[in-house]
């Protein structure tokens, strides 16, 4: 069967769209959310978009499925905020490794169903690793510039935690996503290389995806796109690319700068837009297709598909109009 | 297709990628405790701001890397480097370029690495403690992402030949390209640089040895870098900063040659090899590359001559070579390096050869301004420098203003003679400055305007106490780009809030740029932002004016930048909210109750000599002169730190030299031909404290009652919620307690600020404007000395000198109304009335409370010795409404006078 770096080589390649979306769809209530095992747990747990992999599992590979079959050929695990650290936010850091584990099986199954289906194109599972919310680089207090709410090693442990889980639960490529703090993303990666390092077991490929907040070009933690990708450099990646907080038309400039710099694959995903007044998404699948079609026919991209607001039709568009063009052609790497 | 080059990349919030091209690689070394004792105390004392200041001088001074080193015995170096790395990340001027975290424990590296977002440089590791060891740091290093200095140090130790340093960094190479996994770009070797010229005989070669073996390495494993540190070369002449940067100088230049990429340098402190004087150069050359020093014969040669230098000191020898150069060089060394002397001359003879004299201005003026621009905005010219540039400028421009106007002239003529239209094309972009209504201070906008100046903008300067009224309707007239206020008052905050809400009502949508010392970029966004929907900009201070004008009136960068300023200040706004219900009040009567105790009945008071007031009119200015401040007016300059050490600052000491030089030559002319007259008032009165907050002072035939304000906030157990009237007797006492005012003023600089004026001399005019005031505190420092000693006499002997003077270590306190112990302005109504009004004190009240000239000072004098200083900070209503009602104020004017303390 072929593998991901086949299929790399040959076309470029969709990844999913957006979970929260898709969720939202379902209407669930507090109740759905608890399912029976949480039924009398002692906070709130509505929101925990992650614990349905738990208690409604049959919806999380539902959405899956609805993705695979508008042509994903990466689906990412609904693990955005499983980790021991953002679920303090439920009291559910105890949870953190058995979400992770929950959330890789539903998105395998769904994934070697359709691989069963049509061995010819293989699909592949992302374990999505989120930027947590607390940051490393930034004070949360205006007035004392130099404290920080977590610590790296804090980080690292979690991480590591998330990545043990994902690994067990059968992930085939490691995801650091939506990085909006530069350390937060190298906590990560040092997670990952070090749990593979120390567990002897090999590295799964890594994909990093960063976020660009606006139009000053750089991340939230003030790098460049260039600084971002060098700080990250280092764990030899097998895609560096950028998602979220912008919408295709304003990703343009800085995934075809990435296309220039980037030593390895290059993969996008941006929202559908910009939010409305509302902060709903509006931007129609064939519009979102037709601005990433323009990327592909420029040799940008290896891997696009969707963050906030997209849904499988989005996917399905996309996955059409890039059907056309050719990867971009990775560069050669010079070594004297 | 695309290719991506084996190069070293490292990153900060910027990248920095050394390209074949890129030239030697500068890491600034200041910030690191082992090599500069001002830094390690700073760290010590936890003075983190000032640390930070050391770090971004070395970007200012064009390090490309700062190395941060805290190996010190009395430091806890995890949490030194962890504390100063977390906060670099918070100042983007310094976050901008990449860390190299310098230490020789492991842990304290580590713990660098987890602060920095960047791709770092970890100086260093080696192979001392073995292979093992090595291998294990090499891969944490990795895991962080960072390229490593491998010092060239094995089991055996120290390599110190040529040999063994290539030796040594092969063996590493194969190490850690091979079992690591390291590309061969991000490994940098240190092969160890020693100190030459010692004495001893084994040490000569020292240098050769480096620069060999670099050559060596680079030619082995061309894709590595090799740095060093490079001031230990010259080790043994320390404390002879002429003949080190000589020997660096020439150091480098062979190192570089020989394929060093980088190094450790003071960055502020290198000569050009070039302008080295020759036999010392010669010198260099030898003593470096172990010549012709057959029994020490170079290196003795070199010491010898080291001590003649440091016996007569630098010489200064005018260079006039500059002379011989075509006028547009010479017109752009006058506007470079401030000089004066031949401008006039120089400027007519570029009009003879111009066609037009316009062309003048527009060509090698312009150049010349655009060299001095640049300069400043990397960091290697200063404020003062700047000003005087633009004094050259301002002259030469002069010198073309006649022909030019006589051009427009003809010009104008052959249009009527012709029936055609005259269209002046419009010129550079104008921006309106102006000190807001009520406040008189304006020094720091006129170093705005300089630099602004500098910078090809038109300026408007209205000068001081401008109203609304007519800074809007020049603006409008005068089709103006941006608005710029200043205030230094509290009151002006109102004003320039006044201001803004005006410009919306009328319709205007100019960018309004807000500055001065009472300002803040928490109170524009909290208080006049909100009032102005089209742009308003809190400008620290004259050297970010010019970016902030330019992202104001560049149409690409305007949007962004105005974007991303309101999410600030929403933020700001936002924070503000939350960090209100933070802090603790008592109600106003509990604090009352929690004044300072003292104990009255035991205290036994000493009467001023005299009651009434005394009168110093025409007090000698040389007397005065010697109780000087120096440091307010380096700040003034924008030019911070302590004096004197200012003065031989590695950094600014050569410019705040020559400014100090400037402003003493100047003071000695002020005293000299009597520019200014100090005038002083000091008067006593019986007083007694008859209510908790409120004093009663016996003027004769009236009763004037004082009130003052309380310390509100929660403080912890045992510590007293101050108020001034805490330190007057009460009336039920068998004794009679006093208090006292004063007020001095610096009178007659008007003249003489036209005089610069007209003579297109901003710079000592502004040294003019800061001297003033330097005088007015001296005075009042001299009065409060008479007056403790001699007047109120309540301290028989004094033995302080001015450093204990500035530190406040003498008995008794000066307040002055409108600031922090007592912040009400309008308080000095009553302080003015008692020391006799406008005729006796020579001031004058504007209506926000600013005293004319602005060169005075004024203030309380209360001779207890519990007496402190103190701010009152944030009160609360229910004193508010006491104190309206006690001062026979309205609630709203109460509100208006102390809204800085109002929560």
């Amino acid at each position: 069967m072929k593998t991901l770096q086949d299929c790399l080589k040959n076309r470029i390649l969709i990844i999913d769209g957006a979970m929260g979306t898709m969720i939202q769809r379902h209407k669930l209530e507090e109740k759905d959310y608890r399912g029976k095992r949480f039924k009398d747990w002692h906070t709130d747990v509505k929101g925990n978009n992650d614990l349905l992999s738990i208690t409604q599992p049959q919806i999380i590979e539902g959405i899956h499925k609805q993705y695979l079959e508008a042509g994903a050929d990466i689906i990412e695990t609904n693990t955005f905020s499983s980790t021991s650290i953002a679920q303090a936010d439920y009291d559910m850091q105890s949870l953190a490794y058995e979400l992770n584990v929950a959330s890789a099986k539903c998105a395998r199954n769904a994934a070697d169903e359709y691989t069963t289906k049509n061995p010819d194109k293989p699909r592949f599972v992302a374990g999505a690793i989120g930027p947590l919310n607390k940051t490393l680089s930034l004070s949360p207090d205006v007035n004392n510039p130099g404290f920080r709410a977590v610590t790296f090693d804090e980080v690292a442990a979690a991480y590591t935690e998330q990545i043990k889980g994902l690994v067990d639960g059968g992930v085939d490529i490691i995801l650091i996503e939506t990085i909006f703090d530069t350390l937060n993303a190298k906590a990560a990666i040092y997670a990952t290389k070090n749990f593979f390092r120390k567990n002897n077991l090999p590295e799964l490929p890594i994909m990093i995806s960063g976020t660009i907040t606006d139009a000053s070009g750089r991340t939230l933690s003030g790098q460049t796109l260039e600084a971002f990708y060098v700080s990250v450099m280092h764990a030899n990646p097998l895609s560096i690319g950028l998602n979220c907080a912008l919408g295709a038309s304003e990703m343009r400039p800085h995934i075809e700068e990435l296309s220039q710099i980037a030593g390895c694959y290059t993969s996008a995903y941006p929202n559908a837009g910009l939010p409305n007044a509302f902060g709903e998404y509006d931007e129609q699948p064939h519009e979102t297709a037709h601005i990433i079609e323009e990327w592909a026919k420029e040799g940008f991209v290896n891997i696009v598909g969707g963050c906030c607001g997209t849904t499988p039709d989005h996917i399905k568009h996309i996955a059409q109009e890039v059907a056309k063009f050719k990867p971009r052609e990775l560069p050669v790497l010079e070594l004297v | 297709m695309t290719v991506i080059k084996p190069y070293l990349r490292l990153s900060g919030l910027e990248p920095l990628i050394v390209r074949p091209e890129t030239n030697f690689i500068n890491v600034g070394e200041r910030t690191n405790v082992t090599g500069s004792k001002m830094f390690a105390r700073l760290i010590r004392e936890g003075q983190y701001e000032a640390a930070l200041a050391v770090a971004r001088q070395q970007v200012e001074n064009g390090a490309q890397v700062i190395d941060v080193n805290m190996d010190d015995a009395l430091l806890d170096g995890v949490q030194a480097m962890t504390t100063f790395l977390n906060l670099v990340q918070s100042e983007p001027d310094i976050a901008k370029i990449p860390i190299m975290i310098d230490s020789s424990k492991f842990e304290i590296i580590e713990a660098g690495l987890k602060c920095v977002q960047g791709k770092c440089i970890v100086n260093s590791i080696s192979m001392k403690e073995g292979e093992a060891k090595f291998i294990e740091q090499a891969f944490i290093c990795k895991s962080y992402g960072a390229s490593v200095i491998v010092m060239a140090f094995d089991e055996v130790g120290q390599a110190d030949t040529k040999v063994r340093k290539v030796e040594i960094c092969k063996r590493a190479y194969k190490i850690l390209t091979e079992q690591v996994g390291y590309t061969p770009q991000d490994i940098i070797f240190d092969p160890n640089i020693f100190a030459i010229a010692t004495g001893i005989e084994e040490h000569n070669n020292y240098a050769v040895d480096f620069i060999e073996a670099t050559r060596e390495i680079k030619q082995a494993m061309p894709l590595t870098k090799v740095s060093g540190g490079v001031s230990n070369v010259s080790f043994s002449f320390r404390g002879n900063e002429h003949v080190r940067e000589a020997i660096h100088s020439v150091f480098l230049f062979h190192a570089i040659k020989a394929g060093m990429d980088m190094g450790i340098v003071n960055a502020g402190q290198l000569v050009v090899y070039d302008e080295i004087e020759p036999n010392l150069r010669a010198l260099c050359e030898d003593v470096i590359l172990n010549r012709n020093n057959d029994n020490n014969e170079t290196t003795e040669k070199m010491i010898a001559f080291a001590e003649t230098v440091k016996a007569k000191g630098k010489e200064i020898i005018k260079d006039e070579s500059w002379r011989k150069e075509a006028v547009e060089k010479r017109l752009s060394h006058a506007l470079v390096n401030g000089i004066t002397d031949y401008i006039d001359a120089d400027t007519e003879e570029a009009r003879q050869q111009y066609p037009k004299p316009l062309d003048v201005i527009e060509g090698p003026l312009m150049d010349g301004m655009n060299i001095v621009g640049d300069l400043f905005g990397s960091g290697k010219m200063f404020l003062p420098q700047v000003v005087k540039s633009a004094r050259v400028m301002k002259k030469a421009v002069a010198v073309l203003t006649p022909f030019i106007e006589q051009e427009k002239e003809d010009r104008k003529n052959a249009h009527l003679a012709a029936g055609t239209v005259n269209e002046e094309t419009a010129g550079a972009a104008k921006i309106l400055l102006a000190t807001v209504k009520g406040d008189v201070h304006d020094i720091g906008k006129n170093i705005v305007g300089v630099v602004l100046g500098c910078n090809g903008y038109d300026i408007i300067d209205l000068g001081v106490m401008v109203p609304t009224d007519k800074i809007l309707e020049t603006a409008v007239r005068e089709k103006v780009d941006i608005i710029g206020l200043s205030g230094l008052i509290t009151p002006s905050l109102d004003e320039m809030v006044h201001v803004a809400h005006e410009m919306k009502r009328r319709g205007i949508t100019l960018p309004l740029m807000i500055g001065g010392a009472t300002t803040s970029r928490m109170h524009t966004a909290v208080k006049i932002a909100p009032q102005y929907d089209d742009g308003v900009v809190h400008v620290l201070d004259a050297s970010r004016s010019v970016t902030v004008a330019g992202s104001l009136l560049s149409k690409e960068q305007k949007p962004a930048f105005l974007q991303n300023l309101k999410a600030e200040y929403d933020q700001l706004v936002v924070d503000f909210g939350n960090k209100k219900s933070t802090k603790q009040y008592l109600r106003f009567e509990e604090a009352q109750k929690n004044g300072a105790v003292i104990d009255w009945a035991n205290y036994k008071p000493v009467a001023p000599t005299f009651t009434g007031t005394k009168i110093l009119d025409n007090y000698p200015l040389a007397e005065i002169a010697e109780y000087i401040d120096w440091q307010p007016f380096f700040i003034a300059w924008e030019m911070h730190g302590k004096f004197p050490a200012i003065l031989t600052d590695s950094v600014i000491g050569t410019e705040a030299t020559k400014l100090y030089n400037d402003a003493k030559k100047l003071l000695q002319q002020i005293i000299d031909e009597k520019w200014l007259t100090a005038k002083g008032v000091a008067g006593f009165w019986p007083a007694n404290k008859v209510a908790d907050d409120t004093i009663d002072v016996d003027n004769e035939s009236e009763i004037i009652k004082l009130q003052f304000l309380r310390q509100q906030i929660k403080k912890t157990a045992g510590q007293p919620n101050l108020s001034l009237a805490d330190f007057i007797a009460p009336a039920e006492q068998n004794y009679q307690d006093h208090i006292g005012a004063f007020s001095v003023t610096i009178q007659g600089i008007e003249k003489h600020i036209k005089n610069f004026e007209a003579n297109h001399d901003d710079y000592n005019k502004i040294i003019l404007q800061a001297l003033a005031d330097r005088f007015a505190e001296a005075f009042a420092e001299l009065l409060h000395k008479k007056t403790r000693t001699a007047y109120w006499g309540y301290v028989s002997e004094e033995h302080l000198t001015n450093e204990q003077l500035i530190k406040e270590e003498y008995m008794g306190i000066r307040p002055a109304p409108g600031y922090p112990a007592c912040p009400d302005h309008t308080e000095k109504y009553k302080l003015f009335e008692l020391l006799g009004g406008e005729e006796a004190t020579g001031i004058h009240l504007t209506e926000s409370l600013a005293m004319y000239p602005a060169a005075s000072v004024c203030g309380w004098y209360f001779a207890n010795p519990q007496s402190k200083y103190f701010g009152v900070g944030k009160i609360e209503k229910d004193q508010l409404v006491d104190y309206a009602l006690r001062k026979g104020m309205s609630i709203d004017d109460a509100t208006r006078w102390l809204r800085p303390i109002l929560e």
